[in-house]
């Protein structure tokens, strides 16, 4: 196949959707390659959708889009052994349309994405995996795939290829990724009738509710977990950074095993059929961690220009942001008849910095070092926090300025009135 | 709490399609993980106990549940032993929720 496009994506997940999506829809002659056998059937995600970043594509994608719940209660859960303290944010405000927020399955939804960019006159080629890049000196001129003759050329190549970003890495554009700056998470899908979801989150029809929850769950990594209400299953999960689970030598799973057991999330889980394990990396190593993005003949977008926002977790709003604005770069300098060259493409990280993207990238730059530094926050703090909330609710005769002191005492005990203040000065300066 | 599981019993729910006799992923040098790689790390992190340690300190790869997260792969950092590549197009695999 000697034939040349005017532009190849690699991937056909959020980023890569979105860049061919708005390369073809400009009348460019692009061809995207997915390795998985249909789009999505290599994905995982949690999964929420933020509306905003897919409306700016698709405007309309409400019609047919496959949405399981749109949110309408956000829980933020600290984990003790037995435990839980937290806060539960419900508002009728999000059970009005346009929704904001909505759990949807990537299989799914990735698939549904990718109608919409053949739709718009994109060719994808499936069950293709691009082994190499085409050089010519340092210019990307096209990629090799693993198929019979399988040399493809275009004048501009779009990385879309997520997290493990193999193919930039085997080009030499950066080195390989950090155990710190990635995290692994491990999940499950548990499908139980509509019903059962709905009474036990309190919702009715289409609203749905999120758990982000920190703590004992991750026993002292730096690390996350979820659970997501979709219409008839939940979505469980945990991540930590490869940094922590190399040092401690846990296993992912039984540590995914131990938070279903934890007594306050068991019962949620009841009864349900776990249908699917998962297990995918997320790139968190934040501002300091993006690679070079651009160069002759190439940009990177999504997952693979570590593009995610731990903090909000965020992260395919990011990669359909990138995509576009990549593919809006291409288009631009098209209509000049400019080449793609290094210098060129500059405006594609332009685009980027004036963006949400890297400015909030940028405003959490320090927050993987608070982390990694100071692992009291997901151990001594979760402990501390839930002990003070359960003495101050035992009712036992002792008086509450007492049990205030005790609290206190405790706090001072674990963690100097220092070490307290320090790392409330730590969190403020990496907030800021 | 003890709360031990086959990870087996969670990878019989998935799909794949294996492409018999290609593993995608291979341990380069099998003597650096007996006498080099103290802590074997891969034999833990494994998503899916990929690697197994043997009782005379070699480890085993068997790529079969793989869910090609890269995890074995970023982890073996200190001596770059092994060899990752996605498997061929349309193999490995399927996830039907993901
Ligand atoms: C457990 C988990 C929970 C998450 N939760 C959320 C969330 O709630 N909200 C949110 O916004 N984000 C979340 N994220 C992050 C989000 O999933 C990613 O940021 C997003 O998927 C990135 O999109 P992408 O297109 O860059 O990469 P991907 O979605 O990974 O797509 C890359 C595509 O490229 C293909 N590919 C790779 N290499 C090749 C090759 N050589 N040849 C051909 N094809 C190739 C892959 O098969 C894949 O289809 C979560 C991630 C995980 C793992
Ligand atoms: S981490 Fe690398 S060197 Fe160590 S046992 Fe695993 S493959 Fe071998
Ligand atoms: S890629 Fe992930 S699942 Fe596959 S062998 Fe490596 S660590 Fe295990």
């Amino acid at each position: 196949m000697a034939e040349k496009f005017d532009a190849i994506v690699v991937g056909a997940g959020p980023s890569g959707n979105a860049a061919a999506y708005t390369l073809a829809k400009a009348g460019m002659k692009v061809l995207q390659l997915e390795r998985g056998e249909y789009p999505g059937s290599k994905n995982v995600q949690g999964a929420i959708l933020y509306a905003d970043a897919l409306e700016k594509i698709i405007p309309d994608f409400r019609d047919d889009a496959p949405l399981e719940r749109h949110i309408i209660e956000q829980r933020m859960w600290v984990l003790d052994d037995e435990s839980y303290i937290g806060t539960h944010y419900r508002s009728d405000d999000f059970n009005k349309p346009p929704y904001n927020r909505y759990t949807i399955i990537r299989a799914q939804f990735d698939k549904w994405f990718s109608e919409k960019v053949q739709e718009a006159g994109a060719m994808l080629i499936c069950e293709t995996t691009v082994s190499d890049l085409l050089m010519d000196g340092k210019r990307v001129i096209g990629v090799q795939t693993d198929r019979l003759g399988g040399e493809i050329y275009a004048d501009i190549v779009i990385l879309a290829d997520g997290v493990n970003s193999l193919l930039a890495t085997k080009a030499g554009f950066h080195p390989e990724i950090e155990p710190k700056n990635v995290a692994l998470a491990v999940k499950e899908i548990h499908f139980m009738p509509q019903e059962t979801v709905e009474a036990r989150f309190n919702v009715q029809g289409d609203a749905g509710v999120v758990i982000e929850m920190a703590g004992k769950i991750t026993q002292g990594m730096m690390g996350t977990g979820f659970l997501y209400t979709n219409k008839e299953s939940l979505t469980i999960g945990v991540g930590c950074m490869l940094s922590d689970l190399k040092k401690q030598k846990i296993s992912p799973y039984q540590l995914l095993e131990q938070m279903k057991a934890h007594p306050s999330i068991a019962p949620i889980l009841e009864g349900g059929e776990m249908k699917e394990y998962t297990a995918h990396l997320i790139p968190e190593g934040g501002y300091k961690a993006i690679p070079q993005v651009f160069g002759d003949g190439w940009m990177i977008v999504g997952d693979a220009a570590m593009f995610v926002n731990a903090m909000h977790r965020e992260g395919s709003n990011l990669a359909m942001t990138s995509g576009c604005f990549a593919a809006e770069t291409v288009i631009e300098l098209a209509d000049k008849q400019k080449p793609f060259t290094a210098k060129n493409l500059a405006r594609y990280r332009e685009k980027l910095d004036a963006s949400f993207v890297i400015k909030d990238l940028k405003k959490y730059k320090n927050m993987p070092d608070v982390f990694h530094a100071n692992s009291q926050f997901f151990t001594t703090y979760p402990e501390m926090l839930n002990q003070a909330a359960h003495k101050m609710l035992t009712v036992d005769g002792v008086d509450k300025k007492t049990k205030e002191k005790q609290i206190m005492a405790n706090f001072k005990h674990r963690r100097s009135l220092f070490g307290l203040m320090g790392d409330a000065l730590k969190l403020w300066r990496a907030f800021e | 709490m003890s709360t031990h599981v086959k990870v087996e019993e969670k990878l019989f729910q998935n799909r794949y399609r294996v492409d018999g006799g290609r593993p995608h992923i291979q341990i380069k040098d099998a003597e650096v993980c007996v006498s080099q790689c103290g802590t074997q790390p891969c034999t833990v992190c494994c998503p899916a106990g990929c690697y197994t340690q043997e009782n005379n300190g070699r480890v085993v790869l068997i790529t079969d549940g793989c869910l090609e997260c890269g995890t074995c792969r970023i982890i073996c950092d200190d001596f770059r032993n092994v060899t990752w590549e996605y498997p061929r197009g349309g193999y490995g695999v399927l996830f039907k929720f993901g």
